[in-house]
């Protein structure tokens, strides 16, 4: 039942339904007059989640206003709009707080204004959020500050997306409005990194598609609003792979006991487990995860628990105990994004407290990568960040941080900044990854420079004696790379070797490079650096590219952890010929997996810089395809990926 | 040791619990002197109930502060001193009597004297002579609009004032306390919860709660829509006449200003269903509020809960 109802009716809500409802938090952004404020409205209104008293304070004001939208209903957006009475008298613009319950869950609405000013709000709104609701308004269409909010709940990696296409009642419900909308809206999107999109047509006015759905808009079958609100699985959000518990204080009743007090960040541990401290890297077991309740016999992500160990060793708060075999980075520096969000502009010559997890350390801001524009997501130079501007920036602090990048770890990967002089908080952070020494940034940069500029020279190789196309010409099938990436023990090789025994069968002509095969002789000179795996890239790519103009389908198995080397062979191919595979499993499985004993001799220390462990991991933004191989058989990967390549047209269909 | 049931462990009420304890464990590691003030109502009770779980094995490492107007429910002190044992903390009084015995503060007359707005100078007052950095309120967003905007963190300058106007961004859960000497900060562990909420809590974690939250038989009377119990402290105004009801109170505050409801709920479950199918929020039955529609933002700027 609802928190609360003006119609009385709530006999189960005594019951233990009440207890097992899951929270929802969600942020709700829209331009001024887009409807936010009667979409709240409404929901609250037709969830009965309004106390007899606030309606007659509505009431009340509607009338005294003279603004009842309908003669059934008072004006909704008041009962919500305390924002825009603040605004008219020129008083604080920020985000407002709202709940309201249904049966299935309880939800917290972080309602926060939409003008151009203030970033700074949506950005603090969608902090907490799992989800975002985005307003336009179908009359007049998609708007900048509609992608503005897009690019801030993509910023802030918000799992979900719902964009509300408001004011249906005013185009007549036209199912064409609604599709135009979301064809723009899509296209945009596809520029960020946004999983889960959906959208609804509703008015909040009319009530349609809000709670109940509608007549008006028979073609529309999806969700109603609340519905949808309601169902989006937010469970499968957190990270319980990663274990991270970032210590807030040590309990210490006695001589005999010794406790370490903290919410989990991340991941999921149980007494028996052997954890590091950080930075000590001294090791020990679980003892206890305990709580007022009693023992746990495990704790997970969001648990607020006390966990003892098996042997004195020093630890205090803002220290972290992880697993030995998933560490998060360490280190002095980082690259990140961040909002700014103080009147007085960042300075580069002063340093700031910067709070990440349950640490305080001091830092400086290095270097303004860039900054970006969110309106045109232009990426411009800049000398500094100003009140709500957005920017890449490299941080460096006093003493070392230990920290996952923000969009595989929030909790680990969010940080702001504090002006030691104001005390106030000024910037908030997401770290992106380790950050690099500007030499080495330089230095691999000019690399990079030349390259490209090898790359230009010869786009398309002139003088081979029989060209490609004729080759292709004689045979059943065109040539292609097969790019194959990710963890270690993701099952690359071996998907990649079924895939090419299938196609070898139907005649195709193929080969396969493969990691390991290569290091020995090809890249024998090569190590595992930033620098030395983009070689080994590079010389990879130049081998993949001659197997290519013979005509060969080249199927390529490597880690290939870095975006910008992987993209550098696809610029060697024409369109359409180089085919990128993501082949995703989590770590945890990978781990278990670990078909070349890599991952026992990463955590005896043997393996420094081990792609998802102690190196980054660059996931394919766009890839051609994506593999899970997490439950999936070899077969049913291999058949996936010869589907594809039939439906792509390089191989015809057996 | 038993190990515990996990079927609730995904629920929203344990959400707002782990948020709850993270805030009280940050202030307990952030500040040095820190205090829960404790008002005898059941947002505070369930306060003392996250501290003790918070610092479990341990004691709570904070006291209690009590605002005492002299206006009280016997039951209201009996169950605090009841509570401040059961715990092991130890209890400030700040008293608004002694405050108006040194001319701290003047009393108003007449028969609608309240003794609310004269909390604010003994509680500044007690705050700067312990010396408390950080001060735990039970005040939640959902109970008025000027909380909506509320943080978990809210500064407070030297003289106790809030300036809604520049607050700080709260972003995450990386909640900023620094501040100047002699400032401090109000904390509201439970901003995310909504009297359903606490309700829910207290049924499910067995929390005890003073009896004037259950059905009972009481002298009232009605002013101006409210039903205000009959005390020492107050007289009847003309036409006002006193009779014997079966009430409860909803919140607990000062005895001449906290309005009861009619009801015969004398169970959680029975108070639980008559929340889930109340027409008024709590503060409607709050007296003192209808003086002024302003009224909660003008006392928060000036130092009040
Ligand atoms: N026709 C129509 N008008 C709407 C709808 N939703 C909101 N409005 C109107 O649009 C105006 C702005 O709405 P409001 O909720 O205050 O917008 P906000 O600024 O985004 O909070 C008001 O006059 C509303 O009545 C809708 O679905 N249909």
């Amino acid at each position: 039942m609802t928190t609360n109802g003006t119609n009385g009716t709530a006999p189960e809500a005594a019951g233990d339904d009440y207890l097992e409802m899951d929270l929802l938090r969600f942020t709700t952004a829209g331009s001024v007059d887009d409807g936010k404020s009667t979409l709240i409205g409404r929901l609250l209104y037709d969830t009965k989640s309004i106390f007899q008293d606030q309606m007659d304070a509505v009431e009340e004001a509607s009338k005294a206003r003279g603004m009842t939208d309908d003669e059934s209903i008072p004006n909704l957006a008041l009962l919500t709009d305390g924002l825009r009475a603040e605004r008219e008298q020129g008083i604080t613009i920020d985000v407002a707080y709202r709940y309201f319950a249904t049966p299935k869950r309880k939800f917290i609405i972080a309602d926060t204004p939409g003008h151009v000013q203030y970033t700074r709000n949506m950005v603090t709104g969608a902090s907490t959020a799992d989800l975002a609701v985005i307003l336009i308004d179908a009359a007049r269409g998609v708007q900048t500050q509609s992608k503005r909010h897009g690019f801030i709940a993509a910023l802030l990696g918000l799992p979900h997306v719902v964009v509300c296409v408001n004011k249906m009642d005013l185009v007549d419900y036209s199912e064409q409005v609604f599709e135009d909308i979301v064809d723009e809206y899509t296209d945009f999107a596809a520029k960020l990194d946004v999983q889960d999109i959906t959208f609804i047509p509703v008015s909040a006015l009319v009530g349609d598609n809000v709670v109940d759905r509608s007549d008006n808009m028979p073609w529309y079958q999806g969700s109603t609003f609340l519905h949808h609100l309601e169902n989006v699985n937010v469970a499968g959000d957190k990270n319980l792979r990663d274990f991270r518990f970032p210590v807030q204080t040590v309990i210490r009743p006695n001589q005999t006991f010794r406790g370490f007090a903290g919410t989990i960040a991340s991941g999921v541990i149980r007494p028996g487990e052997e954890v590091m401290a950080l930075p000590a890297g001294t090791k020990s077991t679980i003892k206890e995860v305990t709580t007022f309740q009693g023992d746990l016999s495990n704790a997970r992500a969001g648990e607020a628990v006390v966990i003892t160990l098996e042997d004195e060793i020093d630890v205090s708060r803002g220290d972290m105990l992880v697993r030995p075999g998933n560490t998060p980075t360490v280190g002095n520096k980082i690259e990140a994004m961040m909002c700014w969000m103080s009147e007085e502009p960042l300075a580069r010559d002063r340093h700031y407290i910067l709070r990440h997890t349950t640490r305080e350390v001091k830092a400086f801001v290095d270097d303004i990568r860039y900054r970006v524009d969110i309106d045109t997501l232009h990426r411009m130079d800049s000398e500094s960040l100003g009140l709500n501007e957005i920017g890449r920036v490299l941080v460096s602090t006093a003493s070392p941080l230990f920290f996952d990048s923000y969009s595989l770890n929030k909790q680990t990967g969010a940080f702001v900044l504090i002006d030691p002089y104001s005390n106030t908080t000024v910037a908030a952070g997401m770290i992106r990854g380790e950050g690099q020494d500007a030499d080495k940034v330089a230095a691999s940069a000019q690399r990079l420079a030349g390259m490209e500029r090898k790359k230009s020279a010869n786009v398309t190789w002139e003088g081979l004696n029989i060209p490609r196309e004729e080759r292709e010409a004689e045979q059943d099938h065109q040539a292609a790379v097969l790019w194959f990436t990710g963890l270690s023990g993701s099952g690359k090789t071996t998907v990649a070797r079924e895939v090419e025994r299938q196609l070898f069968q139907r005649g195709v002509k193929t080969m396969l490079l493969d990691g390991d095969q290569v290091r020995h002789g090809l890249c024998g000179d090569l190590g595992f650096s930033p620098a030395d795996r983009a070689e080994n890239i590079r010389r990879v790519g130049e081998v993949a590219r001659l197997f290519f103009e013979s005509g060969a389908l080249t199927l390529c198995t490597f880690v290939s952890p870095y975006r910008g080397d992987r993209d550098w062979v696809r610029d060697l191919l024409p369109e359409g010929r180089f085919l990128e595979v993501f082949v995703d499993v989590d770590i945890e499985t990978a781990r278990e997996r670990d078909p070349k004993g890599l991952y026992a001799k990463v955590d005896a220390g043997v393996i420094q810089n081990f792609t998802g462990v102690s190196a980054p991991y660059e996931a394919p933004e766009n890839p051609e395809m994506t593999l899970d191989t997490t439950d999936a058989t070899v077969e049913e990967s291999a058949a996936e990926v010869i589907r594809q390549l039939e439906e792509a047209g390089i191989i015809s269909a057996a | 040791m038993a190990t515990v049931e996990t079927t609730y462990r995904d629920s929203h009420l344990r959400a707002l619990e782990a948020e709850a304890i993270y805030i009280m464990r940050d202030v307990a590691a952030q500040f040095e002197r820190p205090v829960l003030m404790f008002s005898g109502g059941k947002d505070s009770i369930v306060m003392t109930h996250l501290a003790r779980k918070a610092f479990h094995p341990g004691t709570i490492p904070f006291p209690l502060l009590h605002v005492d107007t002299g206006h009280n429910f016997d039951e209201t002190i009996d169950f605090r001193d009841w509570l401040v044992d059961e715990l092991g903390v130890r209890l400030e009084v700040a008293s608004v009597q002694e405050a108006i015995d040194k001319g701290r503060v003047i009393e108003e007359t007449g028969p609608e004297a309240s003794r609310n707005g004269l909390q604010i100078v003994p509680l500044l007052d007690a705050i700067q002579e312990h010396q408390f950095d950080a001060a735990f309120g039970g005040g939640r967003r959902d109970e008025e609009k000027a909380r909506a905007k509320e943080r978990f963190f809210s500064h407070r300058d030297r003289f106790g004032q809030w300036d809604p106007k520049n607050q700080r961004p709260e972003l995450w859960h990386l909640y900023n306390g620094h501040k100047n000497v002699g400032e401090h900060f109000r904390v509201f562990p439970l901003s995310n919860w909504t009297e359903m909420d606490v309700w829910q809590y207290i049924a499910l974690e067995e929390i005890a709660i003073p009896s004037l939250y259950f059905a009972h038989e009481r002298e009232v009377f009605d002013r101006r829509g409210t039903i205000l119990a009959k005390t020492d402290f107050m007289e009847l105004l003309p036409g006002e006449e006193l009779r014997t009801q079966t009430v409860r109170f909803r919140t607990i505050g000062d005895a001449t200003c906290t309005g009861a409801v009619s009801s015969t709920a004398s169970t959680l479950p029975e108070i639980i269903q008559e929340v889930a199918a109340a027409r008024e929020t709590e503060r409607g039955g709050r007296h003192d509020d209808k003086r002024s529609e302003a009224a909660m933002e003008d006392r928060k700027k000036q130092g009040y809960f």
